[in-house]
Order: structure tokens, then C-alpha cells, then sequence
């Protein structure tokens, strides 16, 4: 039995805005920016109660990047606010030099991240911005997997000194980790422990891992399932060790497996402990239109996926 | 010698520094270097309102940043020598592990570098921020910035400008080198930008024109106007007509001194043209 139970479907940005109200009442510092979607992140009740610490710049990511850069210099700590896609690709120039390389503490918080986005299509659709981000020298990259830790990821960065992208996503999805769980910055979260198969998720695949280990038991199977809410950086040291025991590991994002968690588990277990491992990601495309339930049915990024993995996997251990 | 006369030959000197240290690495940017040497001298060294050290945040002084970074030679001389880090350290220039980068860099830790700029069009964003930060601090000190004429044509220099005038940012002083060269020609054939201030104008900013970019009291007269326009509730805007590659001769005028150094000879005229007044680095 899983120890963690859906307490209620909740949108992971909803988390977002509670966590970004949370800190308005609580630290001074923190100040928010936003490119013409406040609904969309939720950050209505920060702007409500602290309307001097809110700037809206319009439809100007760039200019948005900049000005939260320019804002730490005087001691702030500004919470950028858009899509993931506009949060990245649209303007990495702008967060490589104003924001990583002149290591400015600027929290980039991305919202509609991966095919959950839905009917809006592929144009909204990011699959590539893990990849972009954590190659940036500096930039720590956060993935959280319910509301409860997307609201605990959002406190733990205003505290952490450095710029951030934390990626968070639109449908309502299940909400399983406790209220009180602590947020460790780059601590991955033992969901699960098991023996025959280490399930390493991220974001919304990490509830997908727990029905797919609870599906795997009923089978006869033992699956290690392991929150990787940090993506960069990485928490080797629990890879390597659950590999160790499980010896085959599945990796799942809602991400192109080009660039993604996936890559990023391949290197730890490639230079420390050499493992058979399945991806669970899209392959090198772009989404489309449907409802999330559908996309990730079609793009292999469900429990049915999940556990097709884990059989490949365990079929590879030899 | 009158303060005048001491920031003309201080001029003279920062104008050997560049083709100095351009020269040295065979690489850099003198042409615009040379021409904002007046408008450098005349900020750090009269006009800004400083603090006697350096710290990142800047509470309780003016700011500076510097949005066409590839002009870093004369930045880096003018930092040095208003005290920020040793004149010697300007021979280190685009050299390996200096601290005098190509393009300005906070990484390396080079005292009066607040960020990193090179990739053109976001210096204005990022000083709107930091007059932003000024006015939640209640910190009555500006924000001054500079731009190169070529960089307008970046989009997000325009969403700035119109950041910076909806949203009142009336501690900023955004000056705007009107050298009409880049790297490729003439800016009104390369890509023309035609009647900058009226557009500046039209977005909602206080603009000045400043006519004599290179005549030290002229950029010190028209700064100290442009300080006597904020707080009005607009930005402000000083459109700066300089040439290129100003105070050598063989550099003026064309855009063909933008990013190349001067040879053995070529660098000797210059020397003469400009002799040494404060002592060489």
C-alpha cells in the first residue's frame, strides 16, 4: 500500500500563488513580476495584499528578465511569473546574461510546463525548458509534483541564494505530499522504497510512478519510487544508492528526453554505478492540442507507460 | 587648471588607455570607446553622485550601467581611474583569468561592474529595475544608463522605453550615443532609425539633445539638466551626438575603428595625438 494518498486534485500553480502569498506576508524582500497572465500563475492574492512589491510589465518577457535582474540591486528578491515557454526559450538570452552569468537572485516561475498544458497546443507547450535551464551555469531547476510542494518549493527558493527555475504546470492534479513536508533544495524525496525497480520521477509523473508501483505490486514486483523534485542540481548520491539495491531504473518527466531528468540520471549512473535504464518522456517532438489525460496517453507519459518501462527494465538486468 | 581643464586631460589619458589596451591584445571596441570618453569622465568624475566604495546593491548612490558593453575600454580606464581597482590592472585587459573581460562581467568580481552586458538591448530593463529598487528603498539617487544608437534596434529596448514611461521610472537618465555607425555601416543605411528623439518623445519621455557629445562641458551641462528633470514623473532621455573614434584622427568618422585595433604605428600617432597627462598604466 502507498503511504501517500490523494488528498484532492489541485494545480500544482495554484501552489505557486499560495506559497508567493505566503512569502508577501513574510518577507519584505520578496517582489513579483508578471507578463500579462497574474490569473494564470495565481498570483492575484500576492498583488492583492502587497500591490507596491507587484510589477506588471505587459506582453514583455525580455524587458520582465531584465528588470527582475535589475531589481535585486538594491536587495530584492523578484518572482518571475509567465509560461514555461515564455519563461525560457523565449528569452534565454536575457536570463543567461542579465540573470546566470552575472548570477543575479532571480526566481523564474514557470507555469503550463509540458503537454498538460492541453487544447493550446504545441506553440504553449514546452518540452525542452528543463534541458535549457539546467544548462546554464548557476541555475538550479525545480520540478515539483503537487500543490502541497510546489507551495513548499516556492518558500524554500526565496531563501536560497542564486537564481531558480521552478516549473510547475496548469491541470488539476493529484495533491499526495504532506502539508508539513520539508523542502530540501536538491534533496530528492524517498516516496517508496523497493527492491526490484527504482521509478525516479519528476513534476506530474511523480504521482504516475506511485499508481504504476502500486499497479507493479499487485504483480509481484517491487518498485523503489523517488521523488526528483531537483533536477540541477541532482541528488546523485540517492540515484546511485537506490540503483545499487534495485539495479534497473526507469526515469519520468514530461519532458523531451533529450536534455531532461532522464539525461541527467543517465550521467550520475553512467559515471558512478552503470545501470540499465527506460526513459519515460516524449521523443524529440513537439505536443498538440487535446486534453491532458489524452496527451499523456498518447506521448507514453502515464502509469501504462510507466509500467511497460519497468517490465523492459527488469527484463534488461539479465 | 580649472576642474574643466582636469577633466579634459583626464580625458586625454583615458584616450590613451584605450588605444593602449586595444592595441596590446590586438582585439576590442576603441571606436565607440573613444567617442563616449567625455560622457565617461564627466559621469564618474562629476556628475554621478558616488559612494567612496563599491558594493553590489548601491543603496544610498547613483548606478551606472553600461548597455552597449563592448565599449568596456573606456569603462574600465574610467573605473580604474576613479579609484575602483588598480590603473595597473588595465594592462590585463581581454587577457586569460583577468577580471577585465571582453565584455563587462560581474563574475570575475571587477569593482564597478553591477552586471554583465555585450549581448545588446538589455541594459535599459535591467537599470528600470534597478530604479525600481531605488524608489522601494526610498533612495532618492539616479539611475543612469548608456546605449549605443545601433542597439534601438533590438526589440526590447522599446519594451523598456515603454516600461520606463507608463510606469513613471523618473530616476532614470538613459543617454543614448548617437555615433550613427555600427559594425556594418552607417546606422541610417544599415537599419535606419530616423528621428530618435521624436520617438523617444512619442513613447512618453523626457528627451534632451546634446548636440557636442565630445566637449566635456557641454555632457556636463546637459546631464546636470537632465538631473534637474527627473522626478517629474517621466524618464529621461539625453540623445548624445559623438563621432566615432573621437580624438584620433585617422578613427573619426567611420565605422571602420569599431571593433579593430590599431597596428605598432598606428597606435604611435595616436600616442602623439593624445600625450600622456595623468602617468600611462
Amino acid at each position: 500500500m502507498n503511504k501517500y494518498t490523494d488528498q484532492g486534485k489541485k494545480d500544482t500553480r495554484s501552489g505557486f500563488g499560495a506559497g508567493l502569498a505566503e512569502l508577501g506576508r513574510t518577507n519584505p524582500k520578496v517582489v513579483a513580476l508578471c507578463a500579462d497572465l497574474v490569473g494564470s500563475l495565481k498570483m492575484d492574492e500576492f498583488i492583492a495584499e502587497n500591490p507596491d512589491r507587484f510589477f506588471q510589465v505587459g506582453i514583455a518577457e525580455a524587458n520582465m528578465m531584465g528588470i527582475a535582474a535589475g531589481l535585486t540591486l538594491g536587495g530584492y528578491i523578484p518572482f518571475t511569473g509567465t509560461f514555461a515557454n515564455f519563461s525560457t526559450g523565449r528569452v534565454y538570452d536575457q536570463i543567461r546574461q542579465s540573470i546566470a552569468y552575472s548570477e543575479k537572485n532571480v526566481k523564474i516561475c514557470a507555469s503550463h510546463a509540458g503537454v498538460t498544458l492541453g487544447e493550446d497546443g504545441a506553440t504553449h507547450q514546452i518540452l525542452e525548458d528543463i534541458g535549457l535551464m539546467k544548462m546554464l551555469p548557476g541555475m538550479t531547476v525545480i520540478n515539483p509534483c503537487d500543490y502541497n510542494q510546489t507551495k513548499a518549493a516556492t518558500l524554500a527558493i526565496a531563501k536560497h541564494q542564486g537564481p531558480v527555475y521552478l516549473r510547475f504546470g496548469r491541470p488539476k492534479v493529484a495533491n499526495f505530499t504532506p502539508v508539513d513536508q520539508e523542502f530540501e533544495i536538491g534533496k530528492a524525496l524517498m516516496l517508496q522504497e523497493g527492491t526490484d525497480v527504482t521509478i525516479l520521477a519528476t513534476g506530474h509523473l511523480v504521482w504516475e510512478a506511485l499508481v504504476a508501483a502500486e499497479n507493479l505490486a499487485n504483480q509481484g514486483i517491487s518498485a523503489e519510487v523517488i521523488d526528483i523534485h531537483t533536477i540541477k542540481p541532482i541528488d546523485a548520491e540517492a540515484i546511485v544508492s537506490s540503483a545499487k539495491k534495485t539495479g534497473c531504473v526507469v526515469s519520468a518527466e514530461e519532458h523531451n528526453y533529450l536534455g531532461g531528468l532522464g539525461e541527467s540520471v543517465a550521467r550520475v549512473l553512467s559515471m558512478h554505478h552503470p545501470t540499465p535504464q527506460e526513459f519515460i518522456a516524449t521523443q524529440d517532438t513537439f505536443g498538440e492540442s487535446g486534453t491532458p489525460e489524452q496527451l499523456m496517453e498518447k506521448y507514453g507519459l502515464n502509469t501504462k507507460a510507466i509500467e511497460r518501462a519497468v517490465f523492459k527494465v527488469i527484463e534488461r538486468k539479465g | 587648471m580649472s576642474e574643466i581643464q582636469d577633466l579634459e586631460a583626464l580625458s586625454t589619458q583615458v584616450r590613451r588607455d584605450i588605444v593602449r589596451m586595444v592595441h596590446k591584445v590586438n582585439s576590442g571596441h576603441p571606436g565607440g570607446s573613444l567617442g563616449c570618453t567625455e560622457f565617461f569622465v564627466a559621469l564618474f568624475n562629476k556628475v554621478m553622485n558616488l559612494k567612496d566604495t563599491f558594493d553590489m546593491d548601491g543603496i544610498g548612490e547613483d548606478m551606472f550601467f553600461l548597455s552597449n558593453g563592448h565599449i568596456s575600454p573606456v569603462y574600465y580606464s574610467v573605473l580604474a581611474r576613479r579609484g575602483y581597482f588598480p590603473v595597473a590592472e588595465l594592462s590585463t585587459f581581454r587577457l586569460i583569468n583577468s577580471r577585465l573581460q571582453g565584455h563587462p562581467a560581474t563574475h570575475e568580481g571587477l569593482p564597478g561592474i553591477r552586471i554583465a552586458s555585450g549581448s545588446l538591448g538589455q541594459g535599459m530593463s535591467v537599470a528600470i529595475g534597478a530604479a525600481l529598487a531605488k524608489k522601494l528603498n526610498d533612495d532618492p539617487h539616479l539611475i543612469y544608463s548608456l546605449h549605443g544608437d545601433g542597439e534601438l534596434q533590438e526589440g526590447q529596448i522599446w519594451e523598456a522605453v515603454m516600461f520606463a514611461a507608463g510606469r513613471k521610472i523618473d530616476n532614470l537618465i538613459a543617454t543614448i550615443d548617437r555615433n550613427g555607425q555600427q559594425i556594418d555601416g552607417p546606422t541610417e543605411e544599415v537599419m535606419p532609425l530616423g528621428d530618435v528623439k521624436t520617438k523617444f518623445e512619442a513613447f512618453g519621455w523626457d528627451v534632451l539633445s546634446l548636440e557636442d557629445g565630445n566637449n566635456i562641458e557641454a555632457v556636463i551641462r546637459t546631464l546636470e539638466a537632465a538631473k534637474s528633470r527627473t522626478g517629474k514623473g517621466k524618464p529621461v532621455a539625453v540623445i548624445m551626438e559623438t563621432v566615432m573614434g573621437n580624438g584620433v584622427d585617422f578613427m573619426m568618422h567611420t565605422h571602420a575603428w569599431h571593433g579593430k585595433a590599431p597596428n605598432d604605428e598606428q597606435l604611435e600617432i595616436a600616442l602623439i595625438q593624445n600625450p600622456e597627462t595623468l602617468g600611462d598604466y
